[in-house]
Parts: structure tokens; C-alpha cells; sequence
């Protein structure tokens, strides 16, 4: 008998082996893409972490929440020019504190509420006011990069806030003070985690209860996980955690609305299979193709790559406060001893370009005439020489294993073609590696890496503060040193909201950096995206966050 | 057999507590903590040490570990993940379903295929079915998983097109209810036959590659089995009295043999629930495999806690499961 069932079973397996592979039959009919004329399959890395914008930091939950929700200003699709969104209009009082905006009317959230000044008062508020929990980094990073600090700081790391005060002129004027004059926050409102949200769809689900337990924040309310609700083009309809985002298209939304019907964000975790899953049709889009796989779908005549413009730096890190390195002339020796081309040429494939200043030149204050350092190992030699450092001169250079960055995609690689022109040029190399994370990323940022680190960065939002500041503004431990004209020159930056003389400050500050050298920027790569030729309509957003409302099937 | 049970049951708060003392201590003797995987490049030595401190990760050990303990009693659950900020619980039961299915269906491939493939190699003694059962078994214990993995994926799914390559369904079906989240009921139960075939299509090659080295372990084991058992007395006996070969393979070789496979059969099932991390990782399958493997990389300490935790719960009762089956099986087996 047990034999028997046995055979049975075994007999059933091979049935459903070879029924599963005759019924599949050909591709057409295996693959989904027959009946999905009004969806889009989209693949990202990982589920969002939750859905309300305020208090996520990372990439796949803004690819989510920039479809349900929209910010009073936008980028032009593919730019990092500011354009109205919510905002019809805004102007800038003389103070240069006082922003007023001038909303659309006619707009309603996705529960039907009215968009209007209160409600946009109503979020400023919701953040300013954010306490316990809510003050946590993990939480409300993006506020707290943008504004500082909140109504009651209780964390002394916390600074002090910019937001003063909002006021609802008339249902569709909003007027917004900050406590002090500051450049990028017109180009930081662009930011997803800046979204206004329907106040009373927050109030009913809970958007402001959390916890921390077992030390992880918790939003403790439902609307974070299935009650997003904003003005967008698209609105939530389901979340299958591991498994797919749905999206529904806004049929009340204001302006023109989306193409398609649907949008399903699919979470692929491992880059080979997200390829695979568009080269088999059961994804038509995907985000962060690796540069190893570009030539995979580039020869895929079914397939295209799309490109994100640049919007990053790769660097190497010097540490000033370590001598040699506090000697400028050392520092130089660095920069022509580095063969930068070299590295762009070989192990970027062809999607990077040789970076001379730590920002994108796409944003204003990119000054094209700075000191340029181009490969050249005699002049180091004699740098070293002249700073009586060798040659040869002994220096440490780290660099992170077990990772691959979208400005730096196989840091082992360029570690080797520095090394190598380094000891071309005068230096000896005592190398260090270690995983990325968490131990080289730590050592990096408390300033305990070597003389020289590979690192770079990738923008949050348009603005040069964005980049200088992070890096330059204040002491960074990274960096070693703090210099103090560098310094003063980033804090006029920052408080200037003349963006044509924000831009010459930043300018200067460039030219600055480039004659101290606190670390040669060497890659600005450009990010890549697969998708099947009949998607159209796809605009990549330097800052990663791209929009779905254009997207369309065309022909191949 | 009640007492067996209960004393097996009872012994289960030892173990538990002490696996998670154990794995209290391991995740924190990781290096790094959840705020410099979280932040990357954005980890600030001020971030981090806000972090910690917000968290308690600044306490000693001991400290953290009772008030883990009280938490897990206090809120009957097990935390909140850092990464996700999602409930464990939630999470568990979210995706312990999908790997259960694809658990069954991996051991479904392994006794179908393992037990008469042993069966015949042990009938076919020294001929050329035996040794090439023996090379397959040797290949099915040997090739890494994930190899075996990525090789279905791409002749299967991507080179011909006959299956899918990711996932559990196919995410245009948008009629699929799933009130259980085991999908294969879900489809019996709504009598949606399509869903159920595509659930199926999706779990062939994540099963044959996860189930392949189950499959080869049991082959092996059912070819000694049946090996030793066809030389025993009774066997002999059976013959000698002029029963019919089948009958005797039947009735006395095959029901002796696969005593041992079941032991085998438990063990296996308890290492495929437990998570499958490279297959679901190739697959892109959704349980519970995946989601260690990030909770790893991120260093999120409840779900790497509450997750194995869960995990070691049943393991245990599915060793519990097959002692009483293994009774069940063989009468002249008593506990006590």
C-alpha cells in the first residue's frame, strides 16, 4: 500500500513537472505581459518601509510615496530646475525668511478633503511638533537635515529649528517664516518627506502614534501601512509585504492624469534577478541595474537602458589631521598621483565621467575652472620632495569590501588602480579593507580610516549645500581638519537665498577646496535603469525619485 | 505516548530559553550595530551615539537582554524590526507561510523522487542504475544550492520561458484572495483552480533546487535501508515460502526500509522550514529565508531574535512531530 502511494506520488511530481513546462508553452503565454496593456511592473530592491513620507529616509519608500503624494514645489521631470507643483507661485519677503506660497485651488486629498493653506500649515506643524520618538534619527531624518531641530528638542545632538511659524493668509496663501535666512529650502521642499498629507486622514488613522520597542521606532497607527493619503497621481490600494505595491490611479487628480491605470512595485532584492525578471517579462521596468549587467540588457533587442543623470561624487578621502596629510603640498602629491581617467575608463563602463569638485556639475556654484589635477607622478614625486615626505612616502589607504555603491561599483578595483599609480608616484601603500558595513563606514566617519579612503555620496535634494556642506561645513571628522575660510564661505551659502549669489559663493568655495585638496573627487557615474523597449514616457529624476504618471505602453 | 509528549513539550522552555540567550549574545557579538548598517554613509559618530543611546544599546548586555524578555512577556510579541519598523509577529506571519509552501514542496520533490530512485538503486545493486543513482546523489549533495539555483532559473525561466522566475504568483492576478497566506489553500479553498496552477508554476524550481539535496540524502538512505533490509531473516523467510517478489519488496523490505528515511524526512523538513536563504534569495521568494538574510546585513537584532527564535520553536516540534509518526509508523517502538 505505502509503495503504491509512493508511486502515486512520485508519478504526480513528474505530471506536474511536465505539465508545468508543456502548459507554460512559449513566452508570450508564459509571460504576463499579454494582459497588461494598463499596468506597469516596476522592480525595486526592497519594500518600502512604511508610507508616510515624513518619516522615511530611504529610496524605495519615496519611489511609493513621490506617486501618492506631492510637495508644494517639484522638479522639472529629469532636472533639478524647480517648478511649481502644489504651489502655484511663491515669493521671498526681503528678510529673506518669509516664504509665501500661493497653493492651487481645487485640489483634494485622495479622502476628498480640501487641499488648502490649514492643511499646509497643518504638516509644517505635524513636523515642528514631532516629539519623543518621532525625534529620532531613524524617523525624521530628512526634517531634521533640513531643519535643524524641533519645537522641544530632546536629544542634545539636535540643533536649533528653522521653521518659526506657518500662517494660513486666506484658504489658498500660506505664508512660512523660518528663524533664519537659509539657501536650500526652497530646493529641499522638493523632497518626498516634505509632502503635504491630508490632515484629517492622518488624525483618523493614527499618523502620529509611535512607539519604540526593542529599540526600533514603530509607527503604532495604521496610516503609515495601509492609509498613505495625498494629492497624487496615484493612490494605495494594496501592500503585500515582500511581495508587491499596488498602486490605483487618482481619477479626481488635479492636473493630467496618470496614464495607466496601475502600478505594481515588485521588491527583487538580488540585482541578477531583478535582470532576469525583465528579461523573462515579469517585470517591464527596473531600477539600479547594476554596471555589470548594463551590457546584458543593452543586448537584449527586446530591452533598453535608460540612464539617471548624475547626481553623486566618488572621492578619496583625505585625513588632514594625519600627518603627512596635514602638509597641502603631501595632499597635492595625492591628487596627481591618482590615475582618476584611468579608473573612469576601466571600471565604470563608459557610465562616468572624471569628477574635479565634490558636487554634480549639473547644480549651480559648479565652477568650471578649478585647479586640475591630471595624472602625473613626476610632479608628485617632487611635491613629496618639497614637503620632505620621501620619496618613497609611507602612507595608509583603506578601502570597504562586500559592497558596491552606484558612484563606486567595485571599490576593490579602483583601490588597485590607485594603488598601483600611488606607488608610481612617490607613495608607499600600507592597504587596509574591511566590510563595508558596518565597520569601514564607522571608521570613515569618526576619522579613525587611513590617511586615504575610497567613499562617496549621493545627493538628497538639488542644492550645493547639499554636497559642500555635508562635507565641508563644520568639523568633520572625516576630513580631519577643519578649515576656517572654507567654512565661513559654506555658512553664506547656506543662509543666502539669492541663488545667482549662492552660486558664486559656491563657485569660490570650489575653487577653494581644489587648492587645499582635503580629497580628490574622481567619479561623478551615471545610474542605470532597464526597461522593455514598449515603456515610454520614463523620466529618470537625478535624485532617484521618478515619477509614474507619465509612463505609457508604446510600440517597440 | 501522552507522557512522551508532554515531557517533550516541558522540555521545550529550557530549550528556548536557552536559545535565546544564546542568540541574544550572538547578534550583539556581531560586529558594527543596526544605526552604521541603517545610516551608510550618513552614520555620524553624533548619529550613531543618539541612536544607540535612543535605543538602549548603550546598556549592559544583561540589562537589554531582561528588558528583551520582559517586552517579548509584557506585549506578547516579539519586537519591532529596525529596518522595517514592522511588527515580528506581523512579519512571521506574513511570511512563514510562503516558506512552509515552498518547504512541502521541496520535500514533496525529495521522498517523490528520493525513495523509489534509492529503492530501485538498492534492486539494481552494482548495475548501472545504482551507480547512477549514486553519481546524481553525489552531484545533488554536492553543487551548492544556489548554483543549482541559478542554472533551473536560467534554462527554465529565462532561456525557454517555461516557468516563472520570481515570486509566488503572478502579480496581475488580481483576483487571487488569500485568506490564509498559504496560497496552495488559499487557491483549494476559493476553487480558483488558475491561481492554484500558477501557485504551483511558481513554487517547481525554487522546490527542485531547494529540494535536491534532501532528495539525494534520502536516496542514499533509502538504498542502505533497503540494502540491509532485503538480507534479513524474515525477508529470507518470506521468499523461501514462495511469496511473490513484489509482495515481499512490498510488504517487508520497503515498510522496514523507510524507517530510518523518516527520521531523515523530519530532519529535512525542520532544515528546509527554517528558511531557505539562497533559494529564496535567487527566486526572490518572500519568506522567511530573505528576510534573515537582510535582517543579517542590517544587524536587526529583534528579527534576527524573534525570527530564529521561531525558527528553533519548530524545529523542535517538528522533531517532536516525527518521534510520534516514527510510533506510529512502527508499532514495536514505545516511549516512555
Amino acid at each position: 500500500m505505502r509503495v503504491k502511494l509512493l508511486s502515486i506520488a512520485g508519478a504526480v511530481m513528474a505530471c506536474l513537472l511536465v505539465a508545468g513546462v508543456a502548459s507554460a508553452g512559449s513566452r508570450s503565454e508564459a509571460s504576463p505581459t499579454a494582459t497588461s496593456g494598463d499596468t506597469l511592473i516596476y522592480a525595486g530592491a526592497s519594500d518600502p518601509t512604511y508610507l508616510d513620507p515624513a518619516l522615511v529616509s530611504d529610496g524605495e519608500s519615496f519611489r511609493i510615496t513621490k506617486q501618492i503624494f506631492e510637495s508644494l514645489v517639484d522638479f522639472i521631470p529629469g532636472t533639478t530646475k524647480i517648478t511649481p507643483a502644489l504651489a502655484r507661485s511663491w515669493s521671498v519677503a526681503k528678510d529673506g525668511r518669509t516664504y509665501t506660497f500661493n497653493l492651487r485651488t481645487g485640489v483634494k486629498f485622495h479622502d476628498g478633503t480640501p487641499f488648502n493653506a490649514a492643511a499646509v500649515c497643518a504638516n509644517f506643524n505635524r513636523w515642528y511638533n514631532f516629539s519623543g520618538p518621532f525625534q529620532d534619527a531613524s524617523a525624521t531624518y530628512y526634517y531634521q537635515t533640513v531643519f535643524g531641530g524641533f519645537r522641544k528638542n530632546e536629544n542634545s545632538t539636535l540643533g536649533k529649528p528653522l521653521y518659526q511659524s506657518c500662517r494660513a493668509k486666506n484658504a489658498s496663501t500660506a505664508v512660512v517664516k523660518l528663524a533664519r535666512r537659509n539657501g536650500p529650502f526652497l530646493a529641499s521642499l522638493v523632497l518626498s518627506a516634505f509632502s503635504i498629507q491630508s490632515p484629517t486622514a492622518m488624525a483618523r488613522w493614527g499618523a502620529n502614534q509611535g512607539t519604540i520597542r526593542n529599540g526600533a521606532f514603530y509607527p503604532t497607527g495604521q496610516y503609515a501601512f495601509s492609509h498613505p493619503t495625498g494629492t497624487g497621481p496615484y493612490r494605495l490600494q494594496s501592500w503585500r509585504v515582500g511581495e508587491s505595491v499596488v498602486l490605483v490611479r487618482n481619477p479626481s487628480y488635479w492636473g493630467r492624469k496618470a496614464r495607466l491605470a496601475r502600478i505594481i512595485i515588485r521588491p527583487i532584492g538580488d540585482n541578477t534577478a531583478r535582470v532576469q525578471a525583465l528579461q523573462t517579462g515579469e517585470v517591464y521596468g527596473m531600477d539600479l541595474l547594476a554596471p555589470q549587467l548594463v551590457a546584458s540588457v543593452r543586448n537584449n533587442s527586446n530591452l533598453k537602458v535608460l540612464s539617471r543623470p548624475s547626481f553623486n561624487v566618488a572621492y578619496v578621502g583625505i585625513n588632514s589631521s594625519k600627518p603627512p596629510m596635514n602638509d597641502v603640498r603631501v595632499r597635492r602629491a595625492v591628487a596627481y598621483g591618482l590615475n582618476r581617467q584611468l579608473v573612469v575608463r576601466s571600471f565604470y563602463a563608459g557610465r562616468a565621467q572624471v569628477a574635479h569638485e565634490f558636487m554634480p556639475p549639473s547644480l549651480p556654484g559648479y565652477e568650471k575652472n578649478v585647479t586640475k589635477y591630471a595624472f602625473n607622478p613626476q610632479r608628485s614625486k617632487d611635491l613629496l620632495r618639497a614637503a620632505g615626505c620621501g620619496p618613497p612616502c609611507k602612507i595608509s589607504f583603506w578601502y570597504p569590501t562586500g559592497v558596491s555603491r552606484p558612484y563606486m561599483p567595485d571599490p576593490k578595483a579602483n583601490f588597485e588602480a590607485f594603488k598601483a599609480s600611488l606607488e608610481q608616484s612617490g607613495f608607499e601603500v600600507e592597504t587596509t579593507s574591511m566590510p563595508w558595513r558596518p565597520d569601514y563606514v564607522k571608521h570613515v566617519n569618526d576619522g579613525t580610516a587611513g590617511h586615504l579612503f575610497l567613499i562617496g555620496w549621493t545627493g538628497d535634494y538639488a542644492d550645493a549645500d547639499n554636497f559642500l556642506g555635508v562635507f565641508f561645513q563644520g568639523y568633520n571628522p572625516q576630513f580631519g581638519e577643519r578649515n576656517a575660510a572654507l567654512d565661513k564661505l559654506l555658512d553664506r551659502g547656506e543662509q543666502e537665498t539669492n541663488q545667482a549669489k549662492r552660486a558664486a559663493i559656491y563657485k569660490q568655495a570650489n575653487r577653494l577646496i581644489a587648492q587645499q585638496v582635503p580629497g580628490v573627487p574622481y567619479a561623478h557615474s551615471v545610474p542605470a535603469l532597464g526597461f522593455q523597449k514598449r515603456i515610454r514616457g520614463y523620466f529618470t529624476s537625478p535624485i532617484g525619485t521618478d515619477l509614474f504618471k507619465t509612463v505609457f505602453f508604446g510600440g517597440q | 505516548m501522552v507522557r512522551f509528549i508532554v515531557r517533550r513539550l516541558l522540555l521545550l522552555i529550557p530549550i528556548l530559553f536557552g536559545v535565546s540567550v544564546l542568540l541574544f549574545f550572538w547578534v550583539r557579538a556581531l560586529p558594527g550595530s543596526p544605526a552604521e548598517s541603517l545610516l551608510g554613509e550618513r552614520a555620524t559618530p553624533a548619529l550613531v551615539e543618539a541612536y544607540k543611546e535612543r535605543y538602549g544599546l548603550d546598556q549592559p548586555l544583561w540589562k537589554q537582554y531582561v528588558e528583551y524578555m520582559q517586552t517579548i512577556f509584557r506585549d506578547r510579541d516579539l519586537g519591532v524590526s529596525v529596518a522595517t519598523h514592522r511588527q515580528v509577529t506581523d512579519e512571521i506571519g506574513q511570511r512563514f507561510p510562503a516558506t512552509v509552501e515552498l518547504a512541502i514542496a521541496a520535500m514533496i520533490f525529495a521522498v517523490g523522487f528520493g525513495i523509489p530512485l534509492g529503492f530501485i538503486a538498492a534492486k539494481r545493486y552494482g548495475g548501472p542504475v545504482d551507480q547512477g543513482s549514486l553519481f546524481f546523489s553525489l552531484i545533488g549533495i554536492s553543487v551548492p544550492i544556489f548554483v543549482l539555483a541559478i542554472l533551473l532559473k536560467y534554462i527554465f525561466a529565462v532561456r525557454l520561458a517555461w516557468l516563472p522566475s520570481v515570486g509566488r504568483i503572478d502579480l496581475l492576478n488580481f483576483d487571487a484572495e488569500h485568506p490564509t497566506n498559504f496560497y496552495v489553500l488559499d487557491a483549494i479553498i476559493t476553487r480558483d483552480p488558475e491561481t492554484l496552477w500558477d501557485v504551483i508554476k511558481h513554487l517547481i524550481l525554487p522546490a527542485i533546487a531547494l529540494g535536491s539535496i534532501p532528495l539525494a540524502i534520502i536516496a542514499r538512505i533509502t538504498r542502505a535501508s533497503v540494502l540491509d533490509v532485503q538480507n534479513e531473516d524474515y525477508v529470507r523467510t518470506a521468499r523461501a515460502k514462495g511469496m511473490a517478489p513484489r509482495i515481499v519488496d512490498r510488504r517487508h523490505v520497503l515498510r522496514n526500509a523507510l524507517l530510518p528515511v523518516t527520521t531523515v524526512i523530519g530532519l529535512q523538513m525542520g532544515f528546509l522550514l527554517s528558511g531557505a536563504i539562497l533559494t529564496e534569495t535567487v527566486f526572490a521568494y518572500p519568506g522567511m529565508g530573505s528576510w534573515l538574510r537582510d535582517a543579517i546585513f542590517n544587524r536587526d537584532y529583534p528579527v534576527l531574535q524573534g525570527g530564529i527564535l521561531f525558527l528553533a520553536l519548530v524545529f523542535v516540534l517538528v522533531n517532536l512531530v516525527v518521534d510520534v509518526l516514527y510510533a506510529v509508523i512502527n508499532p514495536r517502538i514505545r516511549y516512555s
